[in-house]
């Protein structure tokens, strides 16, 4: 029941994507209502899921229903769709931010000469993208992964008469493509080690011992690899931030609040595959990423510059919070940062609509009485993302940092304080981006008076999304359900021998609280210590953020490019698949079928000169013979004079030589 | 005063050989050519009856003389046969031109 | 159902070859339609079989068998099994697919349609006989039609653009016929006693007779015959015919060049070395080298394309990359490996076959495929823009469209195997997943995107005729990577015993030595 619900949530995007895609342009007003009351039907009917899902109020609700795809010999490949909370959250979000951003994306694109195939590519993304969090097993979940990645190519690429557009899409793709071959490797090592794709029973193989060791560690490491990728981790973040290139609406959709908390979602549903080893790992790539994108998202002037590498930055959070252990947190934040980060998408969006497509925030300023709207919702956004107590972000991102003192406190490790501070300093860069953004924005005096004028609060298909997802960033971090449904899982749940409960669960609840408190109390001071520099920089005006970069110019052309990311890997792994790609293609060209036509060329000499031995010499030899034999012929003839006395004459001649011959032998 | 003897018979035939065959090998005209021919002959005829004489008892010598003379006789009747032929032909007895043989 | 539907299908093409040899060449229409129309029923036929095709048996099916020439041995032994037969339905489809993109054609219209007719009906007689000496002459039938068809109707290069296709073949079919001869004489026939050709006789090692029986021997005939159709694949480094023949050969040859020829070389190895001699295929120098050499298609194949300036080039070598993988899924033994790897070999066959019409279709507008010369392609030409993605996507192994399944199966079916170790050499290969994503995109950019090159702003968008060949082929693209069972429910039994028996063959290196 709840799974024909999920099926038809998966399919009524695709339908329209098909329908969208060839009689789009027939369609009135070129079909935006279709995808868009389709992603409303979807929103409603993850409400009944959700409901349903949640009425159940238990931690370890599953259902699963799932068909035999291919049979081959012993191998089966069932696909199927598994529904737990977890699935049901995240249906809610992606219904959600994707309806609100289809209704946003008809005032936005209005007048765009491919309207009506926008409306296809969001559909066939929100397809991908429900189908994602919905299978069963890897081998499903990696074929959703490219969709959504093909989408996301598509979008990003959605003005491709821009070249940086298309390179953008093409790079996102291709780094993506890099993330997703480790992936692809590890479902490689999953598969032939446990013949199954299914997550549950790959975790009951795991639990049976079957996978373990430092080749679980491996497995566990290569499917994260799929997660850097998607999720924009270091060191594969370079392709999020180019992103930007693509329609806004899109950036909040795919490029900030679902596509991209793909990755986390993907270590979330298969936690238990993650050793401890695996899991220091997952901690350390989230939080560098999580510190390396905040640092440049100081400097950026470009507002979705900013907002791409806040949204690396809170990603790497989530993907650093998974590492430590704090399952729940990292979803949490998942979920919250999806409300607020598509809200300051959005709002952006509205801003840059307003501007008619300007991102720089040196052209803007003191928008907040233009745009009241706008910059009311932004506002109760950033103060989330700043981590302002009573906001979603607060909650979601004290959890994560709980969680990482927890961890510490736990195990005692450096590597893992070392993480925490990290951590907590990055909240409070967090604070100080997010509001330098704002008061640049919205604030201080306008800087292009021309644009200023023209600058006018948006249509109500844009407000009311940016409202709507307001209100979610407010509430959506109160309430201890989520804590309590979207339960860390443990291996035991997938042995066979029935479930046993994780006794470690009561003991650390009292440490809990400790780091808890403590996290809480620094995280409230980062943020407002942030926010503060942050009014003192760019509010009031008391320091100069000019004298200070060029102070330390440095620093800041090391942060202004991005710490130089792109460039090493211009230089080294595009510039060197070329270089190798040339060389390859020389070397086949020039040297192995330089060869086959060398052997064509001997060949031919080879042929040449036989021919020629066979002219000169065994047929000379043969027109030689014929030549002498014709050279004694025509003396000889000389003899047959016809004339009778020089016969008798010869014969004389002969008959005296024998004669003197016998003479001299006797 | 010395008798004649058997070497006397072979020096005259060795002589009219020698004219003989002098004739045959010089001589331009077919019909000289047959008389040295005959020459020749004649001087095989010679030897002999001077052998017949000389060596043996029997007449066998002048036996095969008698032949060689009537094949002689036959052979010249066909030999001058020829030579009209060929004097019809050319109009001329010339056997130096008479060369068609040749190769 | 039709009886003798594989004679049938085998000879369709020739009656029709006779009936466009009888007509006069000026009627240029009649040809073409006749062509069509025989090509047509080729492809209505094909679908009989394929709906009578018994999924459960591993034995030969619609089989028929005359003798031939009886003081040899010979028989004419045709019959289909699940490995054929996808190769049946593909050769079908792209002849009639090639004929309707062979519509503008403009010199020498009869003799042209009369070779390909011919060229078809090699074809399909190759996946149909079950006769060596059968599969020989058709393998040679073949080959001088496609000799004349590059030769006559091609690009500049033309000339040495066949006789290079033509001598590499014949080289090929040289050492083939030399194991064939190996085979004949050391091959008991069950019941006379006597030599054969059959080679269902041939796969069961107790006929193996005389020096068969010596390992050497058997390595040396895998080789030749290894040789003889890592020519056709091509393997590196025997591949350098094919991207002169396939740039300098007009588009529907192309089209059956990419996608029927160069299956071919793996069906053989299916059809005949690996039953025949699976202790040499098993033989680990062998083993693994075959594998590093697939390892090297993929990998080298994709780089080759990333170097590539022409359009029909880069597509050639992404040929080469792509039967590396049928190779690697091949190698590994399972099931899951082989039935991906000729779900490969089918799916190649599509894809491949799409994108040389693709290129044709702008071939014929610009008169060029300089990569470069394109650009912004995408806002003059929408619906070619829509397809071409489709083609590229499915290239570059999207899911949910054919080459994905087929390429993930060859994979995991490799890296699964339990018979070898090919872990490492897998791996590497899926480096090429990343390298022709990248060729592929940098492709699609370069040739579409961007601002639109001022000299094709009135270049014309696809015609009727264009899409009749391009559609079908998008629609299998589709269709299969959403529901690959359609073909895999062929093959899949047939596949499975074909992995089991030279699983189970007995090592000659343990056992006989």
């Amino acid at each position: 029941m709840i799974v024909d619900y999920v099926i038809w949530i998966v399919l009524l995007p695709l339908i329209s994507f098909a329908i969208q895609i060839f009689f789009g342009k027939r369609l009135p007003r070129q079909g935006d209502w279709l995808p868009t009351s389709v992603m409303f039907i979807d929103l409603l009917l993850s409400l009944i899921v959700a409901g349903k899902v949640f009425s159940a109020y238990d931690p370890e609700f599953r259902i699963t229903r799932s068909f035999e795809w291919v049979v081959l010999g012993t191998t089966t490949i069932k696909f199927g769709i598994l529904i737990d909370n977890l699935t049901a959250v995240m249906l809610f979000i992606v219904t959600l931010v994707s309806s609100l951003v289809h209704l946003f994306s008809i005032g936005y694109m209005h007048g765009d000469p491919r309207y009506s195939r926008y409306f296809a590519y969001l559909s066939l993304f929100s397809f991908s993208m429900l189908g994602l969090i919905s299978v069963d097993n890897f081998l499903g979940i990696y074929m959703f992964w490219e969709l959504v990645g093909v989408s996301s190519y598509l979008l990003i690429g959605f003005w491709f008469e821009k070249h940086s557009a298309s390179n953008a899409a093409k790079k996102a793709f291709l780094v993506n493509r890099v993330g997703d071959v480790g992936m692809f490797i590890g479902i490689l090592l999953i598969f032939a080690i446990t013949h199954t794709f299914n997550f549950s029973e790959v975790f009951g193989k795991i639990a049976a011992g079957e996978l373990s060791g430092a080749l679980l560690t491996t497995a566990g490491i290569l499917i994260f690899c799929g997660a850097v990728g998607k999720s924009a981790q270091f060191p594969l973040h370079v392709w999020l931030p180019d992103a930007m290139e693509g329609p806004t609406p899109v950036s909040a959709l795919i490029h900030a609040a679902t596509m991209v908390a793909a990755g986390v979602y993907l270590v979330g549903r298969t936690f238990v595959l993650y050793s401890e080893h695996a899991l220091l790992v997952i901690a350390g790539i989230g939080t560098i990423t999580a510190f390396i994108a905040a640092t440049i998202a100081v400097v950026q002037m470009d507002i979705k510059k900013v907002l791409a590498y806040s949204t690396i930055s809170q990603l790497g959070y989530m993907i650093a919070a998974l590492g430590v252990g704090g399952y729940n947190a990292g979803l949490f934040h998942l979920m919250t940062h999806a409300f607020f980060k598509a809200l300051l998408f959005l709002g952006a969006g509205s801003v840059i609509h307003a501007m008619h497509h300007e991102q720089d925030m040196r052209q803007m300023g003191g928008l907040r009485h233009k745009l009241p709207v706008t910059f009311a919702t932004f506002l109760i956004a950033t103060m989330a993302i700043s981590g302002v107590p009573g906001l979603a972000g607060f909650f979601s991102k004290d959890a994560i940092l709980a969680a990482s003192l927890e961890k510490a406190m736990e195990t005692g490790m450096l590597y893992h304080y070392t993480i925490f501070a990290i951590l907590i300093f990055t909240a409070g860069l967090t604070a100080f981006y997010m509001f330098r953004a704002l008061f640049l924005t919205f604030y201080g005096t306008p800087r292009n008076k021309e644009k200023f004028d023209h600058a006018h609060e948006s249509p109500g298909t844009m407000t009311i999304p940016l409202v709507a997802l307001a209100v979610f960033t407010v509430i959506g971090g109160y309430g201890k359900w989520f804590e309590e449904l979207v339960r860390k899982p443990n291996l035991q749940m997938f042995a066979e021998s029935g479930a046993v409960q994780d006794a470690t669960h009561a003991a650390t609840e009292a440490a809990a609280h400790g780091a808890h408190t403590i996290a809480m109390v620094l995280s409230i001071a980062f943020a407002f210590g942030g926010i503060a520099v942050a009014m003192l920089y760019y509010y009031w005006n008391k320091y100069s953020a000019e004298a200070v970069s060029k102070k330390f110019a440095g620093i800041y052309n090391f942060l202004w490019n991005k710490w130089y990311f792109d460039e090493l890997y211009q230089a080294t792994a595009v510039r060197g698949t070329l270089l190798l790609s040339k060389a390859m293609g020389w070397f086949d060209l020039n040297v192995i079928d330089g060869l086959v036509n060398n052997t064509a060329r001997l060949t031919t000499l080879i042929s040449f000169g036989s021919g020629t031995t066979d002219n000169r010499i065994v047929d000379g030899l043969v027109n030689w013979v014929a030549r002498i034999i014709g050279w004694f012929g025509a003396t000889l003839r000389e003899i047959q004079t016809g004339r009778v006395q020089a016969y008798i004459l010869m014969a004389l001649g002969a008959f005296i030589l024998l004669y003197v011959i016998q003479l001299a032998m006797v | 005063m010395m008798a004649v003897g058997l070497n006397h018979f072979l020096v005259l035939s060795a002589l009219l050989f020698v004219l003989g065959l002098l004739a045959v090998l010089t001589k331009k005209n077919a019909v000289t050519v047959l008389m040295g021919i005959e020459l020749i002959l004649n001087a095989a005829n010679i030897n002999f009856i001077a052998f017949s004489r000389y060596a043996d008892t029997d007449l066998d010598g002048q036996l095969f003389a008698l032949f060689v003379i009537i094949t002689a006789a036959a052979g010249a009747a066909v030999a001058l046969a020829i030579v009209l032929n060929i004097y019809k032909q050319m109009r001329s007895v010339n056997l130096d031109e008479a060369d068609t043989l040749a190769g | 159902m039709i009886p003798n539907i594989l004679s049938v299908i085998v000879f369709l093409p020739v009656v029709g070859m006779l009936i466009v040899l009888l007509l006069p060449k000026e009627k240029k229409t009649a040809i073409k339609m006749v062509s069509a129309v025989f090509t047509g029923l080729q492809v209505i036929i094909a679908w009989q079989i394929y709906v009578n095709f018994d999924t459960n048996t591993t034995s030969m099916q619609f089989v028929e068998q005359v003798k031939w020439i009886e003081s040899f041995n010979i028989w004419y032994f045709v019959g289909i099994d699940g490995l054929s037969v996808s190769m049946v339905l593909l050769t079908a489809l792209l002849s009639f697919i090639a004929i309707v993109a062979s519509w503008n054609i403009d010199r020498a219209e009869k003799a042209y349609f009369a070779l390909f007719l011919l060229l078809d009906a090699g074809m399909m007689g190759v996946f149909v006989a079950l006769d060596f000496f059968l599969f020989y002459i058709f393998w040679e039938v073949m080959l001088l039609p496609m000799y004349f068809l590059i030769g006559i109707w091609g690009g500049p290069r033309r000339e040495y653009a066949a006789i290079k296709f033509f001598l590499y073949t014949l080289l090929g079919s040289v050492l083939m016929l030399l194991a064939l001869l190996v085979l004949y004489f050391n091959v008991k026939d069950p019941v006379t006693g006597g030599h054969t050709f059959n080679m269902l006789h041939m796969m069961d090692q107790a006929n193996h007779a005389g020096i068969l029986k010596q390992f050497n021997i058997r390595l040396l005939v895998y080789a030749a015959l290894f040789i003889g159709f890592a020519i056709k694949v091509p393997i590196f480094p025997f591949h350098t015919w094919l991207p002169d023949a396939h740039v300098e050969a007009p588009t529907p040859i192309s089209v059956i060049l990419a996608g029927v020829l160069l299956k071919m070389g793996t069906y053989g190895m299916l059809r005949i070395s690996f039953p025949i001699l699976p202790d040499a295929m098993k033989w680990e120098p062998f083993l693994y080298g075959f594998v590093i050499l697939a390892v090297i298609n993929i990998v080298y194949g994709s780089l080759c394309a990333m170097a590539q300036t022409d359009l029909k080039k880069l597509v050639a070598y992404s040929s080469i990359g792509h039967m590396g993988v049928v190779l690697l899924g091949m190698a590994g033994l399972t099931s899951l490996g082989m039935n991906g790897a000729v779900l490969q070999m089918f799916n190649h066959g599509i894809v491949s076959g799409m994108l040389f019409l693709l290129v044709g279709v702008i071939y014929d507008r610009a008169h060029h495929r300089e990569i470069s010369g394109f650009g912004g392609l995408a806002s003059q030409m929408p619906i070619y823009t829509g397809i071409a993605s489709l083609a590229f996507f499915a290239n570059l192994g999207l899911p949910g469209l054919n080459n994905f399944i087929s390429e993930a199966f060859s994979f995991l079916g490799a890296f699964g195997s339990e018979a070898f170790n090919l872990k490492v050499y897998t791996i590497i290969g899926t480096l090429g997943i990343i390298l022709t994503a990248g060729y592929m995109l940098w492709t699609l950019q370069r040739v579409f995107f961007g601002p639109l090159n001022p000299k094709y702003v009135n270049m014309p968008e696809v015609n009727t005729r264009e899409l009749i060949t391009l559609v079908p082929l998008g629609i299998l693209v589709i269709v299969l990577g959403v529901y690959p069972n359609l073909l895999l429910n062929l093959m899949e039994v047939s596949l499975n015993n074909l992995v089991q028996t030279v699983l189970n063959a007995p090592s000659f290196l343990l056992g006989m030595q």
